[in-house]
């Protein structure tokens, strides 16, 4: 038999019950059922506008927060965290790398400390190997090691989300959730984070969730790709189909809304432009 | 005569650490019915050197040049009094973040009234009807209706047309959007750069737009000018930026574009990085 | 890796930033450049110096009764006896003696006091905010209903019930403080639990007492080192309340609220009797408040000047 996918999911639901108390009880349904499968060295991208659900899935598939209702499978494995907790094993296999690189670290934590807490927690490894281990992951992202000691409000964000990273590696996981791990950062930044996360999937074959806005990074980093709308899959393809030919007509008006850089559209909107001034005098 | 014009810019900081230089000698132009797209990193001071226009730095700020030049007047040379009543009537500016450029505690038909009533000599009843006119405008549906509803009650798309309505309500000559979309989704960017846009059009007016998004770029400019580390990179007009850039920077930024990566792998900025950078 | 790595030339090249002190470090200097907070820690720390070298530098036995030297003035006043500096009590004790061992009763308290009410404060507060829900609605309901008494009053009544003397004083005023602490931290989890870097350590596997208690405690701890020297003057106003009450320490302990109760009766005839440990307790009061406004301008950030 061949091996499982890394990440399974059969129609995730999530519910989030609203008021209570004195007031009507509501119940928001934030995910209506997804289903998703992503093979071990692949990156499967999420895209969708604030509100889609996307942080919703990221934090059912971390195994923060239960599902309402469905299967989450890692490594084919079912997860149920209602009823069973997670284990330690389990929870090592899958991490996840915020947004906001400003605070998604403990700002009273040394680098070095955020760096070999996890394998505190998840290993038996001396105070000694772990130090090794978090200074040798240090140097991987691509920082210093006169870097191992200081406070995170030392670091730019760009740095900041390198640590972020290297955290989440620390102990091997199988699944890196990244939750739009670049938006906060400028282009030149970005480039470099996309490369280092491309670097390390290489190392490790680890598996990526890649949620994100923005279609551009989406194109450069995704195998598949799904479009979520208002808590559904409104469309799950390979990259190539549904940048080829978009289906649904949500994808439609996202693909028609984000800006593209084409000289020939820059050639055809200046032209008309003067055209209108021209007939306006 | 350029609408607006700006010779050897500089704007500099007193800090803890010594004197910093938020924008370095730039050199500027915004002609009327101009879209000029102001683009560069975090840091690069495009914000700043229009605040310094608009006079909305604070204290701290040590502000000078050549020429600050506004229809061929002297913005140096104008009293406080007399650049804050320009500013907000024949220029005006519009930021990130809209719902928190408006107050919380008030509705928004009190807020575009305000600003009328500040500005213009309209009475009361022409007040309020210029600011359902202005609702309209930008594309909020039942301007009556919604001149009654609190920021908080909106969406940030909708607040940013708000603050739009406010900003166009006397007919500026000149608008400042400051990454006016960078808070939005991209459908909602899209709609807001197109009220923008006609909005420019219409009345003719002059459109800088600070951004650090060279999709934005390639929408909606005429002319760009490229920032890095309070310097002028570049002043091209659009298609020679995408098409021939000069300047080694503007090169290092557009190849580090995900759409423009060859292979796996991005080129990043640092390889390329201009002496200023050192 | 190659040079293409390099992480963030571009900002690390923008403005030299200040070389990388320690947070520690950086909170000294800001806070040594409040003088009223540095005079106070002066004067506090010259109180904690006496009160340890207490029996060096009394110049007589605190409980020693002169009996040719009944109500002795202070030195600068005429008829003052040689000897006593500040004079002597109804019963001819040395009151700078007594001063000087009465600073040890009003550290200690303050001492236990804060003590017993932050770490009680802190471990309610951490489950009230944490948990949430029914444990959060049921403990901040006690906190309220402790809240709603005039804190002296409940004070009494709880030394009134268990016992007059120092201990059950300080236990009583250590109960009514408690809530002051339970709400901040309460607060402070609240608005830190959510953080993301809360959630990545959750995710990195650690469990409810360890994100308790070193993830979350330490980011909540300014405003409670604030609220904890604030409260330290307070539990010695009280106790010296309580003392002056006569449900505190007892006589013959040279505890300063203890000494102005005795003194009642002289304020007329012998001013000095009620006057010094008045001002004892107002200055270590003045100055443990000194610090603690230094500290909270240095701790939040909302109220630095930049």
């Amino acid at each position: 038999m061949s091996e499982p996918p890394v990440l399974e999911t059969r129609g995730i639901v999530r519910d989030y019950v609203s008021g209570g108390g004195f007031g009507a009880r509501r119940v928001v349904r934030a995910l209506k059922g997804i289903d998703l499968k992503v093979e071990r060295g692949k990156t499967l991208a999420v895209v969708g506008e604030s509100g889609c659900g996307k942080s919703t899935l990221a934090r059912i598939i971390t195994m923060i927060d239960p599902p309402t209702g469905g299967t989450l499978l890692i490594e084919g494995r079912e997860v149920d965290i209602a009823r069973h907790g997670v284990s330690r094993e389990m929870r090592r296999k899958v991490q996840i790398v915020f947004q906001n690189p400003y605070g998604s670290l403990n700002p009273r934590q040394k680098i070095g400390d955020v760096l070999s807490e996890p394998l505190k927690l998840n290993t038996d490894f001396s105070a000694g190997d772990r130090r090794d281990r978090a200074m040798a992951m240090l140097l991987k992202v691509g920082l210093r090691p006169e870097h191992f000691n200081r406070y995170p409000h030392m670091f730019s964000g760009g740095q900041r989300q390198r640590i972020a990273i290297a955290r989440a590696v620390m102990v091997h996981p199988v699944l890196l959730v990244l939750d739009e791990p670049v938006s906060a950062l400028d282009l030149s930044v970005q480039a470099q984070i996309l490369n280092l996360l491309q670097d390390l999937q290489d190392e490790f074959s680890l598996t990526y969730v890649f949620i994100s806005h923005d279609l551009s990074v989406v194109r450069h980093v995704a195998d598949d790709v799904m479009v979520m709308n208002k808590g559904e899959a409104v469309e799950y393809r390979s990259r190539d189909d549904i940048f080829a030919a978009p289906e649904h007509p949500y994808t439609r008006t996202l693909f028609a809304a984000t800006p593209i850089i084409d000289p020939a559209r820059i050639r055809a909107r200046v032209e008309a432009k003067a055209t209108r001034a021209v007939a306006g005098q | 005569m350029a609408l607006l014009e700006v010779r050897n810019l500089s704007v500099s900081f007193e800090t803890a650490a010594g004197r910093f230089f938020a924008v370095q000698g730039i050199d500027l132009s915004v002609d009327r019915g101009e879209v000029l797209a102001i683009v560069g990193e975090s840091g690069s001071g495009k914000s700043v050197a229009m605040l310094a226009v608009m006079g909305l730095l604070p204290p701290t700020a040590t502000v000078t040049a050549d020429a600050l030049r506004f229809e061929g007047r002297d913005l140096l040379a104008m009293s406080a009094r007399e650049r804050r009543g320009m500013s907000g009537s024949e220029m005006a500016m519009i930021f990130q973040e809209p719902v928190a450029s408006l107050n919380p505690c008030f509705t928004v038909g009190f807020q575009i009234e305000e600003t009328l009533e500040r500005h213009t000599d309209l009475d009361r009843a022409a007040r309020r009807a210029r600011a359902v006119e202005l609702l309209a405008a930008v594309g909020i549906p039942e301007p009556e209706e919604r001149l009654r509803s609190f920021p908080h009650q909106m969406s940030g798309g909708q607040c940013q047309r708000v603050m739009i309505a406010i900003a166009t309500a006397c007919n500026p000559k000149l608008l400042i959007a400051d990454e006016p979309t960078t808070a939005l989704d991209v459908t909602i960017q899209k709609q807001i750069l197109d009220l923008l846009l006609r909005l420019q059009a219409e009345h003719g007016m002059g459109l800088v737009l600070i951004t650090h998004d060279m999709g934005v770029v390639a929408e909606t400019a005429d002319r760009v000018i490229v920032q890095y580390n309070g310097r002028k990179m570049e002043d091209t007009d659009v298609l020679s930026l995408f098409e021939r850039p000069q300047n080694p920077y503007t090169r290092a930024l557009l190849s580090a574009l995900p759409e423009n990566a060859r292979g796996g792998r991005l080129p990043t900025v640092s390889d390329f990085a201009p002496g200023g950078a050192a | 890796m190659s040079a293409t790595d390099d992480p963030d030339l571009l900002s690390a090249s923008r403005p030299a930033g200040p070389a990388p002190v320690s947070p520690w470090l950086e909170n000294w200097r800001y806070f040594a450049g409040n003088r009223g907070a540095l005079i106070g820690l002066v004067v506090f720390l010259l109180t904690v110096l006496i009160a340890i070298f207490a029996p060096l530098i009394a110049p007589h036995d605190p409980a020693q009764q002169f009996r040719d030297a009944l109500l002795a003035p202070p030195f600068w006043v005429e008829g003052a006896k040689p000897g006593f500096l500040l004079g002597t009590d109804a019963l001819g004790r040395d009151i700078l003696s007594r001063l000087i061992f009465g600073a040890r009763y009003s550290l200690m308290i303050g001492l236990v006091v804060v003590t017993l009410a932050l770490v009680t404060g802190i471990v309610v507060g951490l489950v009230a905010g944490y948990f949430g829900g029914w444990v959060d609605a049921l403990i901040m309901r006690i906190m309220d209903i402790i809240l709603a008494f005039p804190s002296l009053l409940l004070a009494l009544v709880l030394v009134a019930i268990i016992g007059p003397g120092l201990f059950n004083a300080m236990l009583a005023i250590a109960v009514v403080l408690q809530p002051h602490f339970a709400r901040l931290t309460r607060g402070a989890v609240m608005a830190e639990k959510n953080r993301e870097y809360v959630m990545a350590a959750r995710v990195a596997g650690a469990a409810n007492l360890r994100l308790m208690f070193r993830t979350i405690l330490p980011n909540c701890l300014g405003p409670l080192i604030v609220q904890a020297t604030l409260s330290f003057s307070n539990a010695i106003l009280e106790a010296a309340a309580l003392g002056f009450l006569g449900m505190g320490a007892q006589p013959p302990t040279p505890e300063w609220g203890t000494m102005l109760a005795e003194a009642r009766e002289f304020i007329q005839s012998a001013w000095w009797v009620v006057t010094m440990p008045g001002l004892a307790i107002l200055i270590t009061v003045l100055a443990i408040n000194l610090i603690g406004d230094g500290l909270r301008d240095t701790l939040d950030p909302k109220l630095k000047r930049s």
